[in-house]
């Protein structure tokens, strides 16, 4: 059951939040992501989760259940990584929370304590499709804190959310670099700052298993946020682009024996082979990610190499500065629809590719029996540029009608 | 003309000058030639750097023509961009908001790398502009990405005085707004300054306007020289559009004010919130050049931006085009903007005359681009598919009758697909496209 019904079960009665959360959906073709797509087929949500999923004529849906038509259906996204509810629309300083400049290590920074769930850009990316958020804080520190994945329904963080810590976010390369003569000035302190933080961690939890009861010592938030990292229970998130970084966060990673994600990756098709081999996977950067700087050599066709050498990946909005205020994980999908990964490959690190990343596949990412009822609507290929996202459910309710991109032209006032 | 085939015509002497009046064909292609149907199984030749005849599988092909089988491809014109930053320019600096005099064709680098990845877009002619921190950042140029390095191979010149066609970048709204800020002087804290500025520049413009007219061929009664004033007289005369970036309503009713105080034309740009005063813009008989992003928000003037405006301001009766803003959205998925304007309502037809023949008229190059007319220049572009489709790619791009893009070669297709290196100036563009010139020559 979602988060969403055990809150509203106790008020509204068990009848009502059913009635609410239930929703059968028949699609001329449905692409559950678990198996081969269904001509005709129907995703039966009960109780906000999915109870059946096959062909019309397999499929009984009771009497009361309304039934919403659409061309096709495909699990609701989950955006393998986005700072979207902490860097708002209006991009003004009140509004910014994704980076906290201060200080060049913060892992205790939660997501949770700055997510604004009401951004118009959470609806937004809603209405395309997104049913599931992996956000949190930004590149651009060398820890910048951590992160956390969230249904795009919820506005506040009291309900929705399917993990409170996912990772803990750094950054190599020029992104990390400290201005004005603050540390880290090069990519050689950059690792050696991470490694004597990551020291000071063990030295901490050393000390906290060795002390007599009641002589433990005292908390320290910094250093607790990287128990879990080093316990290679949390991911530690890096954002690298050269080689080079990709590089030293895998040696870092044999060091310490850290679970690692690599986000970004723009150079990541120069070492396949050492990604494989470390087992690491991708947060792959925005397909059409500009090319500049760090990012300088990136390719619309490394989404299909990492498909080729058998490397997990996922696709991502990422985060914007300027001009548009988020990317939009669909868009950038379809863009390696067309360079090179097969439709199938495409959709699935879009669902279940970064549903299994985030460790969140038991609840969302394909459209099975148990889990929760999140589903996509489209009038035709969601990779198309002139298709529709006609409606997006979350839990069985219909938390988007259609895209905000405007589809119907206002009048002109 | 191509500068290789300016090269090798000096090298191949008559062989090569022979060879170059063959005519191409291509033949069995989809051709959307914007100016007319669409045309199934249809025939496009050129010759001379012009289109010769565009028409259905009956149109005769000259004897001595190359043919290029083109079965399953889409032929459209090369598409114009209104907008875009493409090449390193530079316009204005700090020292003061309105700076006529600087022209952008005194800073460009054309061996960037953006260049090339705009022929890998099916860019063919572009409106290359400063930037929007000042009130009058500079003279614009409009190129066509022939296969050249340098502004003189690329520009587009007037006949008369040999020099380069060409608007003004105005801009107001938060842009130009950076009174007080380090390093500036002059500039506007307010958006009512901003327009006293730009109007004070005007009526000083028309002043020295009136003592041209006075001085007649008198060289004696002539006031002095001034660099920022004749540009600015250009623009009264409306011999020098003005390209006016502009988001938010009010500031676009702004711009349309002032536009009729003074008598200037005016392309109004981006105009994020031009769905809102769409009629008006209409009204106003100004073109418009939209950019279409993924996403609102980023600064306060874009938070309401929609991908509506094309379409609404298309409804309303506007001319409509897109743009880039090269590198705010890349050069390479310029069609994307206009499948988008169709996503959110616009007609199939309307978006694709704004990449193609209404950016033409927004440049007042629509006698020579724009669509695939006899007559016009040779622009066109061979596609794998529908240019609304995000599955079809730009195969080729050619110019003026030479091909300056081609997927098919390894060494240019990083330009559209990236890769490492694909972000370093073209040093070696003789060599890229020396392809094309081979094949001309064949």
């Amino acid at each position: 059951m979602t988060r969403l019904a055990c809150l509203l079960a106790p008020l509204l009665g068990f009848g009502a939040s059913l009635s609410a959360q239930s929703l059968a959906i028949r699609a001329d073709l449905l692409h559950t992501a678990a198996g081969p797509a269904l001509k005709d087929g129907v995703v039966l949500i009960q109780d906000g989760k999915i109870r059946a999923v096959g062909r019309a004529s397999e499929v009984k849906i009771p009497s009361g259940v309304a039934v919403r038509r659409a061309k096709v259906a495909t699990p609701g996204f989950v955006d393998g990584r986005s700072t979207v509810g902490l860097s708002g629309l209006l991009n003004q300083p009140h509004d910014q929370d994704q980076l906290e400049a201060s200080a060049p290590l913060q892992p205790e920074l939660r997501a949770l304590d700055a997510y604004n769930g009401r951004d118009p850009l959470v609806a937004y990316v809603r209405s395309l499709g997104v049913t599931t958020v992996h956000t949190g804080h930004g590149p651009g520190a060398l820890i910048s804190g951590q992160t956390f994945v969230v249904k795009t329904d919820a506005p506040e963080v009291t309900r929705g959310v399917l993990k409170a810590e996912a990772m803990v976010a750094a950054t190599l390369g020029d992104g990390a670099r400290g201005r004005d003569g603050k540390a880290p000035g090069t990519r050689a302190k950059q690792i050696a700052m991470l490694r004597a933080e990551l020291v000071a961690a063990q030295e901490y939890a050393r000390k906290q298993k060795d002390a007599e009861k009641g002589k433990e010592p005292s908390r320290d938030l910094r250093k607790e946020a990287l128990l879990p990292v080093l316990r290679g229970e949390l991911p530690l998130l890096v954002t690298a682009h050269r080689a080079q970084d990709i590089l030293s966060v895998l040696r870092l990673a044999k060091e310490f024996g850290l679970a690692i994600v690599l986000d970004g990756g723009a150079e990541a098709y120069l070492v396949l082979d050492e990604l494989k081999a470390a087992k690491v996977p991708v947060l792959l950067h925005p397909t059409m990610a500009r090319a500049g700087g760090e990012t300088e050599n990136l390719s619309l066709e490394t989404a299909a190499k990492l498909k080729a050498a058998g490397i997990p990946f996922a696709f991502q909005s990422g985060f914007e500065g300027y001009v548009p205020k988020t990317r939009v994980v669909l868009f950038e999908a379809a863009m390696a629809a067309a360079n090179g990964l097969a439709f199938d490959d495409v959709l699935q690190a879009l669902t279940l590719a970064p549903a299994r990343l985030l460790g969140v596949a038991d609840r969302v990412g394909s459209l099975e029996p148990g889990k929760d009822g999140d589903v996509a609507l489209f009038d035709g290929d969601p990779f198309e540029w002139t298709t529709h996202c006609v409606g997006t459910v979350i839990g069985g309710v219909v938390a988007s009608e259609g895209e905000e991109t405007g589809r119907e032209v206002p009048p002109a006032r | 003309m191509n500068r290789i085939v300016l090269a090798l015509a000096s090298s191949l002497a008559l062989v090569t000058l022979h060879a170059q009046e063959k005519p191409h064909a291509f033949v069995g292609a989809r051709i959307l030639p914007i100016e007319g149907p669409e045309l199934e199984s249809g025939v496009l030749v050129v010759q001379h750097g012009k289109i010769v005849a565009v028409g259905g599988p009956g149109t005769a092909i000259p004897a001595d023509a190359i043919r290029h089988d083109a079965k399953g491809k889409v032929i459209m014109p090369g598409l114009i961009d209104t907008h875009s930053h493409i090449g390193s320019p530079e316009g204005a600096d700090s020292a003061a908001p309105i700076q006529p005099e600087v022209r952008v064709s005194d800073s460009l680098n054309l061996r960037s790398a953006t260049v090339m990845k705009a022929r890998a877009g099916g860019i063919t002619t572009v409106n290359v502009m400063p930037g929007s921190g000042h009130l009058l950042s500079g003279q614009t140029i409009y190129l066509k990405l022939r296969g050249g390095e340098t502004v003189d191979a690329l520009a587009i010149q007037k006949k008369a005085d040999g020099s380069y066609l060409g608007g003004m970048k105005m801009a107001n709204g938060t842009n130009p707004r950076r009174g007080g800020q380090p390093g500036t002087t002059g500039f506007p804290g307010t958006r009512a300054k901003s327009a006293a500025l730009v109007r004070e520049q005007f009526v000083k413009a028309q002043e020295y306007q009136r003592k041209l007219r006075e001085a007649g061929d008198d060289p004696k009664k002539r006031p002095a020289r001034d660099l920022a004033m004749e540009a600015l007289v250009e623009v009264l005369e409306g011999r020098r559009v003005v390209h006016h970036h502009t988001h938010r309503h009010d500031d676009i009713l702004t711009v349309l004010r002032l536009a009729k105080e003074f008598g200037f034309k005016v392309v109004l740009h981006h105009l994020s919130e031009g769905w809102r005063v769409a009629d008006e813009v209409a009204k106003s008989g100004f073109g418009a050049s939209v950019i279409v992003v993924d996403s609102p928000g980023g600064k306060l003037e874009a938070k309401d931006i929609r991908m509506t405006t094309p379409a609404a301001l298309a409804k309303a009766g506007a001319l409509v085009g897109f743009h880039t803003d090269d590198p705010i959205t890349d050069s390479r998925w310029f069609m994307r903007s206009a499948a988008l304007a169709v996503r959110a309502g616009m007609d199939r037809r309307a978006a694709l005359e704004g990449m193609t023949l209404n950016g033409a008229k927004l440049l007042d190059l629509q006698d020579r681009v724009g669509s695939l007319k006899p007559g016009k220049d040779a622009d066109f572009l061979l596609l794998s598919g529908d240019p609304l489709s995000v599955y079809a790619h730009v195969e080729q791009t050619w110019v003026e009758g030479a091909k300056v893009f081609d997927r098919g070669d390894p060494d240019q297709r990083k330009y559209a697909v990236g890769g490492f290196g694909a972000s370093h100036d073209t040093d070696d563009l003789t060599h890229l496209l020396a392809l094309e010139a081979e094949e001309t020559y064949q």
